[in-house]
């Protein structure tokens, strides 16, 4: 028997340095005596720069450069962190003659502090020519809205950009006969449902430092979940040698997609060059609010043609989405508000999915947790509660009949990908039907659906919502690893994922000790450094365990084969003869032993002398779905229409959990942030388009004490294509939540909520126009 | 200005411009354990205990603290790389994700667990209410202070 090491719930390797302040974050380490670089900001939503004048503050004692529009370099590229070519359209300068949103960059002062720099940016001269706003994306692309974007700008992959209509994406497809299949109905539901605009909030805003070493080349330490893209990035934009440029994340204080952007590294890595300094730039709260990147809104339309048998006959779904003032990711998560929702009831012959990603002049959509299955879902479980309804059947139960199935495909899948046709795949692994009857156990379904019962004068109900993600993009992500053995018997793993705070240092080691039949505390683990790791694409898509966690197995079984033969050649017997055990081989026949010790020792001072090291990369042809299923009881106070949840639960089915505490932790977290977006966080935008709640205390963000019970549950199924049969967990409990509330709103009171967020104001608006109570 | 002051057991000359807060004054010093998530005083990332109370850093003036004792998460021993039992805590439940609300997070669990040994759900929450964090949904993080608890009060 071998030590375990998959499915223990150890503490994450970086727990306790964490909470003792020890580990360091970018902020921690920037280099001293570093310049510091401020940003100002446009005041316009939309406005041509006719004149920049800095002569007053270059004379300002301390400041070292005034950057702007007319002394950078004008490479056109998308901040979105994404594979190359990136599915973004390049429509992004780092300094443009047109500022676009409240909030977009005009120019740049690095001084000697942040107090200096504040200064010199008011001494700055701006001239602007406003240009009229464009708020409303059901106009965008109506003639004689304004133009956001030029003819330079442009897509870098075969797709549908037209930003002569303000067009960031267009995605359409079809399967089967929409039309037909409507006509076969018995009864057709159509119903349209908005989601909003959101902040990410990390706990540590954006932040980065960068150095020249002693052979001139940048070292850039950045708080980014995609060292290698920022890489990348950096060294097409400013024209650098990519080699020339070294990315290391340290500890980073949460991303959810915020930090899969690239809004930071080419701006300091510009000013490094250019003063032969240090630079730091540290975003404040209301910066990282305001000019990072948002959960895009969205605005969904379902059609269905249902048989009163419950058979859907025919599905459409059209989506607007909102993408501000640039197009980061504009293409990819409208894509998957279809690609990772349609899937799911795969028995429908007859879909088609439209959707227009749209320029306007709010601050920018972009990569966040769930990606666009959030907005979708929110549509879709509302729109199965009501055509349960309709046919009078449990919503449960309804669920269990159509979702996809172990064995079963989506036309879907091939037909929809991000940003592109997707992959066709089978469903391996599914246990959603054990989520749903574990979760309506845990919520108590059974005896509170339907009941209305009245507490102290609020009103209780029950909803649900299933989903469905993905692990990794097939095709495009990859992921790498190295590993070496020492004479110690330990080894030394290199992965280019990045560890977010999700806990993938400490799995993936949990991954190599299982194979390796070590203890995970043999196992030392470097992770994003693009000079010392290899390449992976970084920590999104909820690709980490899945894609990295494949490379690391193959990487750690490759070195016990390795090491097989060097044991096998030291006593003197066949390789098929060792039998691997914990930390050495034993020879089967004779019982003699050789531990990983000996091997190790043999290879690099004795005999056997060669270092033994293995490399592995892994890419996916499938992307394998996590299930889950989530139930929300609420409690509706009828007169002011206040709302409580009550009660969360979350079943998940992500394979086999590497480590559950944090699988859970993972679950729990995406969960809540999913609540408080669905009930409480908001942008609220002055009439110039001014985000006028840019803080935390006005944002909405749910505390401890905010935050309703929670009920997690980690379901188990073995996925045959992951790492110990794991799938991925990050980002899809956040997709259930605004449903399953809106749904046990209605469940309550009898109103149905389409719009987010579900504030009481709302609640109250629609009891009353239902003629209620 | 200058001023002397106890950071963590250990005195602290501080030279600090009169605007500039107390977190500003620790961070430069090298206390970088104190974590800068707002500077509005509505995160909770750089609590300290001043003078045993618990205080944003971030909304208090260096000045103010002048004379003062200061006790950052890494002090709460006092021996520098000891965990207490909350930083075990915090650990072993799996209420760190990134990490960068814990150190606050740590001072208040301390502050609370100070005056109230063996605290309720509803009272962990309240007293947690003005740390925010993103990642945990603060399930573990309540699941780490009922730990605490009972491992500090087993220590006596
Ligand atoms: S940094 Fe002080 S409360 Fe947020
Ligand atoms: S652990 Fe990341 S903010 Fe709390």
């Amino acid at each position: 028997m071998g030590e375990r090491s998959v499915g223990l719930s150890l503490a994450k390797i970086d727990a306790l340095p964490l909470a003792l302040g020890s580990a360091a974050f970018t902020a921690d380490i920037a280099p001293r005596g570093a310049l510091v670089l401020r940003f100002r900001y446009s005041e316009q939503a939309h406005a041509e720069i006719r004149s920049i004048d800095a002569s007053a503050a270059l004379a300002l004692p301390g400041v070292a450069a005034v950057f702007h529009h007319g002394n950078c370099p004008e490479t056109l590229y998308t901040t979105a962190g994404q594979g190359h070519p990136e599915p973004s359209p390049y429509d992004y300068r780092l300094f443009d003659r047109r500022v676009r949103y409240v909030g977009d960059r005009v120019c740049m002062v690095a001084a000697e502090s942040a107090e200096i720099a504040d200064r010199a940016l008011e001494l700055i001269e701006i001239e602007t020519e406003p240009l009229p706003a464009l708020f409303d994306p059901e106009s965008a692309t109506e003639p004689g809205a304004p133009r956001l974007h030029p003819d330079e700008a442009h897509a870098v992959i075969p797709a549908d950009y037209d930003p002569e209509h303000n067009v960031a994406a267009r995605v359409e497809i079809s399967i089967g006969d929409t039309a037909a299949g409507m006509e076969e109905a018995d009864f057709v539901v159509t119903q349209r449902y908005t989601t909003h605009q959101a902040a990410h909030a990390a706990l540590e805003p954006h932040v980065v430092a960068c150095s020249l070493d002693a052979r001139g080349r940048l070292t850039i330490v950045s708080a980014t979940q995609v060292p290698f893209h920022a890489r990348r990035i950096t060294s097409r934009v400013l024209g650098i040698p990519l080699h020339r440029i070294r990315v290391i994340k340290p500890r980073i204080g949460g991303g959810f997609g915020a930090k899969q952007e690239v809004l930071l590294e080419p701006y300091a890595a510009l000013a490094t060059l250019r003063t032969g300094r240090s630079t730091v730039c540290e975003l404040s709260r209301a910066e990282t609010f305001v000019s990072t990147r948002t959960r895009h809104p969205m605005r969904v339309d379902l059609r269905t043609g249902v048989k009163n048998d419950g058979s859907i006959t025919a599905l459409e779904m059209d989506a607007l989405m909102d993408t501000g003032a640039y197009g980061s990711h504009a293409l990819t998560v409208l894509s998957n508000a279809g690609a990772k929702v349609l899937p799911l009831f795969n028995r429908i012959a007859n879909l088609s999915f439209t959707g227009c990603s749209v320029y306007t002049n709010h601050p920018v959509g972009g990569a966040y947790r769930g990606y666009g299955a959030t907005q979708g879902y929110f549509a879709f479980n509302q729109h199965i509660d009501t055509i349960a309804r309709r046919l009078g059947v449990d919503v449960v139960e309804y669920c269990k009949q159509w979702h996809i199935r172990e064995g079963e495909t989506s036309p879907v899948f091939e037909a929809l990908g991000e940003g592109k046709e997707g992959v066709s795949q089978t469903v391996e692994s599914c246990a959603l039907g054990e989520c749903i009857d574990r979760g309506a156990a845990a919520i108590g379904w059974g005896e509170k659906r339907d009941r209305r019962t009245v507490v102290d004068g609020w009103v209780h109900g029950v909803g649900m919502a299933i989903c469905m993600q993905g692990s990794g993009i097939p095709r495009i992500d990859m992921g790498g690893a190295t590993m070496k053995l020492n004479e110690d018997g330990s080894f030394n793993l290199a992965v280019g994922a990045t560890d977010l705070g999700t806990g993938s240092d400490t799995i993936l080691v949990q991954i190599a000790a299982e194979a390796l039949k070590v203890p995970p505390g043999k196992i030392e683990i470097l992770s994003s450094d693009t000079d010392l790791t290899p390449f992976d694409v970084g920590a999104y898509a909820s690709s980490t365990t899945y894609i990295s966690g494949g490379a690391v197995l193959s990487c750690a079984t490759q070195m016990a084969t390795r090491m097989r033969a060097v044991g096998a050649a030291a006593l003197g017997c066949p390789e098929k003869e060792l039998v691997h055990e914990a930390e050495r081989f034993r020879n089967g026949r004779t019982d003699e032993v050789i531990s990983f010790e000996g091997i190790g020792y043999r290879t690099l001072y004795a005999t056997a002398q060669e270092q033994l090291q293995t490399s592995a990369s892994h890419t996916s042809d499938v992307s394998p779905p996590p299930f889950l299923a989530q139930f929300a009881e609420v409690a509706v106070d009828p007169e002011t229409g206040d709302i409580r949840v009550v009660h969360f639960a979350s079943a998940v089915d992500c394979g086999t959990a590497i480590n559950p505490r944090l699988a859970e932790g993972q679950v729990e977290g995406a969960a809540l942030n999913g609540i408080s977006w669905a009930l409480a966080e908001q942008f609220l935008f002055s009439a110039g388009g001014r985000l006028t709640n840019a803080r935390y205390g006005r944002y909405g963000m749910f505390t401890a004490a905010d935050a309703p019970p929670m009920t997690t549950m980690l379901v188990a199924s073995h996925e045959p294509t992951g790492p110990y049969g794991a799938k991925s967990v990050a980002e899809i409990a956040i997709n259930g939540p605004a449903p399953a509330i809106a749904n046990a709103i209605y469940d309550a009171v009898g109103v149905r909520l389409v719009d987010l967020p579900l504030t009481p104001e709302r609640i109250y608006r629609a009891i009353r126009a239902a003629g209620q109570p | 200005m200058t001023g002397n002051l106890t950071v963590n057991g250990a005195p602290l000359l501080i030279d600090f411009d009169p605007e500039e807060t107390l977190l500003d004054a620790l961070r430069s010093a090298g206390f970088t354990e104190v974590k800068r998530g707002c500077e509005q005083g509505e995160c909770g990332a750089c609590l300290v205990l001043l003078d045993d109370l618990l205080v944003n850093s971030c909304q208090v003036f260096a000045a103010t603290a002048v004379g003062g004792r200061v006790t950052t998460t890494a002090g709460l021993t006092g021996e520098p790389g000891v965990p207490h039992p909350i930083h075990e805590a915090y650990a072993a439940t799996g209420a760190v994700q990134c990490g960068f609300c814990t150190p606050g997070m740590v001072m208040a669990t301390f502050a609370l667990l100070s005056g109230n040994p063996d605290p309720s759900d509803d009272e962990i929450r309240e007293a947690l209410a003005g740390n925010l964090c993103r990642c945990t949904g603060y399930v573990k993080i309540v699941e780490a202070v009922h730990l605490a608890a009972g491992r500090m009060r087993d220590d006596g």
